[in-house]
């Protein structure tokens, strides 16, 4: 549906750290030369099915708004390709050179972060603008508008606020109005700017599902993007992680919390616990590591050299904590001390010195343990992942 | 027990409120000689004199002779013959000027916030422009540049168009140079408006597939019309208000707008003041409506704040093979209010008369104009004046306004809203009016003020009171009130806290606020210009006697050595982070 090859996007960097190019350079001191060039977006490459919700994960200033923006038309890459179905947008490459469908041609949904709901204009007026402007032998009547508008307004329960002024709307209301506006000349494409990043934590949450829904329901392929990881996990068919303007994992939301291929994934996506090792032994799937604290079998389809450094990423819900030892019969059974508790309503957390380190653990809330206490840690091979070092 | 227990609170009280009245009395007594107490009244009043008296005599002046009330005043002053004149022009030029700068104004607010324009330090050069070329050295520069006569440009398109084509001395000439000198105003406003504008907006009409003009048609132009109609409301005020521009190029063919005749019947003998007065009750009024207006629209226009509350990620529109052509513009308009005027002061100040460029008069060039400007007499006593002036109404101003700002940020006093209500009157009195409405009150007055620098010194204070207000409001509201009530629970009595908690605080807005007013008052004429008397003048004075008696020369010289100190003023106040930029009244 959307295809995106090697798409880079640079920008001039900020005149300091240009001068300290330029003073580097006459110095001859290649090391310290900082950049002319900052790359937002270097050679992003992924492709999206029918349907999907894609998300582009990570911090800020991993280039994954410029990524969207430049779908979107609002930013034009360096050189790269996107292609939205069969229809060319973007081509600095191959035979089609030059290639650069304006924003406004390019028919694609768009929700913006801060909604950019228009506040001169009604609830009704936002959301008929689209069809409004479209050239003169493809806009519907003034009958048809009113209907499809409605219809939208409609599936997003603000059919009664039409005539309301679009800024009297509460914050829900406006991302529904926002999402209404991006839907109402069904595009193929919706592109999502962190959509509910304004809202405060409750709402968040509830639209979070109102989202997936409407996605699932109308099946309209999306692509979005958020710095908040439980919001991929939570709405993603496919979840690209990016950083310093690349992707550094592609996959679905499971596989990418539970086998992390870097620590910089396993720390962004929850918390982890990370351990230094080298492997000691592989054994079909499941890897021997001897750690700081002892020795760990990590389940691992991948191939992994005897004798290679490796880090250990051991998520807290994968610690079992409990008072009594099942005397060696079991593998990765460690004791520690329990140094702090936490309840926190729905878990309790503690966290365990083990030799001298601090294992993070979560529990249910039925099992509490005192800080002095020792305790046995139970590890599950199959919870716990190998991720390469560096 | 049970039962005795509500009784006790209800009996409690009474004993304490027979105590309480006489001590509420001391209280009182102590409350109203406070120093605390003294020097807010003193304050208040001193900004209700300022403010309110002026405007008083005015009126009264205007309506009241020997006999009594009259009208005849009025009836002077209106039925003259050419009113109707008057009027028209005055409205023409105010418009047009106002037209003329929000044009130009807004083409380069949103080049520059919006787009990706070269040359972006140039804005920057231009929008000081107002601040470092007074009106009245701008005005005489285009009158070099395109008087009939002698004017530059005239003899520059003469092989092609004959001569004298260009006439400054026009109706339209003065919308020109009104225009152009408002231009960099009008730009400062709308670049805010502009900045404060999410580009999302514009994003999300280009994504729903409206193209480039229809966005700006149906998204951009709305959005920020209660900031045009605000323009153009302190625009057409400030062109009616203008004095320089239409005495400098319409007194000598008789083109009166309010303020040129308001001079004339001035300085016609025997001078009518009640009909003067007339005239200036009408600009006042007129000028009192425009402001009333602007706040309204200001008002209305809050309601589109409320929208995106995060701040904006600037991503400048691309103007692709557009941009040449912007740039030659942004280059031609620099050419135009920056260069042009300045070089041909430069040029003038070096000829022994002035002509047209030619190798004979490269070759007369000298600094015998810089030399005679040294030794008149008159020159030092300008300069000493001025800078008296400026360092004396600035210190006052903002002595008197940090204590105002307090009274009105921080006290919880009713009288709050009147000070600050007061102070920003003087913001509608036009210049002009403000000096005959002093001379109205200091020529009544048993103490001898009028004829002494003293009476300057008060039309200063009076004017630039908003100014000072503004900055000192604004560094108040940046200190939290909790470093004032630590200083008290500390035990310092209000004056402490004032003096050494809070005026160190301020005093970076406090300072820039003194350069600000220092540069204004450097070019201050329509109210000196009533109020001067022979031995006091000021630099801008100076330059329009010079004007009058023809010397062009020697002023073109006065004008460079004054240009130069402003350039010096402002970087120093740019420097103290009083934003000229956006600061602009």
């Amino acid at each position: 549906m959307l295809t995106i090859d090697n798409l880079v996007k640079s920008f001039e960097s900020d005149k300091r750290t240009r001068k300290q190019a330029k003073a580097a350079k006459v110095a001859g001191d290649d090391a310290v030369a900082g950049p002319a060039r900052v790359f937002a977006v270097n050679d992003v490459s992924f492709d999206v099915k029918e349907g999907e919700l894609f998300t582009l994960l990570g911090p800020s200033g991993c280039g994954k708004t410029t990524t969207l923006r430049s779908i979107a038309g609002l930013e034009k890459p360096d050189s790269g390709r996107i292609t939205v179905g069969e229809r060319l947008m973007f081509d600095m490459q191959g035979k089609n050179r030059g290639v650069n469908m304006p924003a406004n041609q390019r028919g694609l949904g768009m929700v913006f972060q801060s909604y950019a709901i228009w506040p001169h204009m009604s609830v009704f007026d936002n959301v008929a603008f689209p069809l409004q402007v479209r050239k003169r032998n493809e806009r519907p009547g003034k009958p048809e508008i009113a209907d499809r508008v409605g219809k939208v307004l409609e599936v997003m329960e603000l059919g009664h606020l039409s005539d309301r002024q679009a800024t009297k709307l509460s914050g829900g209301q406006q991302q529904r109005l926002a999402l209404a506006r991006a839907l109402v000349t069904q595009p193929p494409l919706l592109l999502l700017d962190e959509p509910l990043s304004n809202l405060d934590a409750k709402l968040r949450e509830s639209l979070r599902f109102e989202l997936k829904r409407l996605q699932r329901e109308l099946g309209i392929t999306s692509i979005y993007v958020t710095h908040d990881q439980v919001e991929a996990l939570a709405l993603s068919s496919q979840i690209a992680v990016m950083r310093e303007g690349q992707v550094v994992q592609l996959g679905k939301p499971r596989d990418i919390y539970e086998n992390p291929n870097s620590r910089f994934v396993a720390e962004f996506i929850g918390t982890s616990n990370f351990l230094n090792g080298t492997v000691v032994q592989q054994d079909g799937s499941t890897v021997t590591v001897d750690t700081v604290e002892g020795r760990l079998r990590v389940s691992s389809s991948a191939a992994v050299p005897v004798g290679s450094d490796a880090i250990v990423s051991i998520r807290p819900e994968a610690v079992e904590v409990t008072r009594s030892s099942a005397g060696g019969t079991l593998a990765n059974e460690w004791t520690g001390e329990v140094v702090t508790r936490a309840f926190l309503g729905d878990s309790v957390d503690h966290v365990i010195r083990v030799g001298t380190t601090e294992v993070r653990n979560r529990s249910n809330p039925n099992v509490s343990v005192e800080p002095g206490t020792t305790v046995y840690l139970r590890m599950d091979p199959d919870k716990l992942a190998l991720v390469p070092v560096g | 027990m049970t039962t005795a227990t509500p009784t006790a609170p209800v009996a409690a009280p009474t004993p304490r409120t027979t105590q309480q009245s006489p001590s509420s009395l001391t209280r009182a007594r102590r409350w109203l000689f406070a120093p605390k107490t003294l020097i807010i009244v003193a304050v208040a009043g001193v900004i209700g004199y300022l403010a309110l008296v002026p405007l008083y005599y005015l009126l009264y002046g205007t309506f009241f002779d020997a006999a009594g009330f009259t009208l005849s005043g009025f009836t002077r002053a209106y039925s003259a013959n050419g009113i109707g004149r008057l009027i028209s022009n005055s409205l023409v030029f105010a418009l047009g000027s106002a037209a003329l700068s929000l044009l130009v104004g807004t083409c380069l607010a949103y080049l520059n916030v919006r787009t990706d324009v070269p040359f972006k330090p140039l804005f920057f050069a231009a929008s000081m422009i107002p601040l470092i070329i007074p009106g009245i050295l701008y005005t005489v520069a285009w009158i070099f540049l395109a008087s009939p006569d002698i004017g530059l440009l005239n003899k520059l398109i003469e092989p092609v168009f004959g001569p004298g084509l260009l006439d400054v001395f026009t109706l339209w000439g003065m919308i020109w140079v009104e225009g152009l000198h408002l231009s960099p105003i009008v730009f400062l406003l709308m670049v805010a408006a502009f900045r404060s504008m999410d580009p999302s907006l514009e994003e999300s009409a280009l994504m729903s597939g409206a193209s480039r003009w229809t966005t700006f048609r149906k998204i951009t132009m709305p959005l920020v019309r209660p900031a045009i109609v605000a323009s153009v409301l302190v625009m057409t005020v400030r062109s009616l208000e203008s004095f320089e521009v239409p005495a400098l190029l319409g007194l000598q063919n008789g083109t009166y707008v309010f303020t040129s005749r308001i001079y004339f019947v001035l300085r016609t003998y025997p001078p009518d003041l009640a009909s003067a007065g007339a005239l200036a009750t009408g600009l006042l009024v007129v000028a009192v409506l425009g402001v009333i207006l602007s706040n309204r629209v200001g008002k209305g226009s809050k309601s589109y704040q409320t929208v995106g509350g995060k701040g904006f990620r600037p991503h400048p529109m691309e103007l692709g093979r557009w941009r040449p052509a912007a740039g030659a513009l942004i280059v031609g308009y620099f050419l135009m209010t920056v260069v042009a005027p300045l070089a041909v002061l430069l040029y003038t100040s070096l000829l022994k008369f002035y002509t047209a460029p030619s190798v004979a008069a490269f070759q007369s060039m000298s600094l015998d104009n810089y030399r005679e400007l040294a030794g008149l007499s008159k020159v030092g006593t300008a300069l000493k004046n001025s800078l008296f002036l400026g360092v004396a109404s600035a210190t006052l101003v903002m002595l008197f306004m940090s204590i105002a700002a307090w009274i009105v940020v921080r006290s919880k006093s009713r009288a709050r809203v009147v000070v600050d209500q007061l102070a920003f009157v003087p913001l509608v009195i036009p210049g002009l009016v403000l000096g005959l409405a002093l001379s109205f009150v200091y020529l009544r007055s048993p103490v001898p003020i009028y004829g002494t620098i003293f009476i300057l010194l008060i039309a200063y204070c009076t004017r630039y009171m908003p100014y000072g207000m503004r900055y000192a409001i604004t560094s108040m509201h940046q200190i939290s009130g909790e470093l004032e009530e630590s200083a008290q629970v500390c035990g310092a009595s209000w004056w402490q806290t004032f003096r050494r908690v809070l005026l160190p605080l301020l005093s970076p807005g406090l300072v820039a606020g003194f350069v600000y007013i220092l540069v204004v008052s450097f070019r201050e004429l329509s109210s000196s210009i009533l109020l001067y008397s022979p031995g006091k003048e000021v630099l801008s004075i100076l330059i329009f006697e010079q004007f009058e008696n023809g010397q062009f020369t020697v002023l073109a010289a006065l004008g460079v050595v004054m240009v130069l100190t402003l350039v010096v003023l402002v970087t120093l106040a740019y420097k103290l982070g009083a934003k000229v930029g956006l600061k602009q009244d």
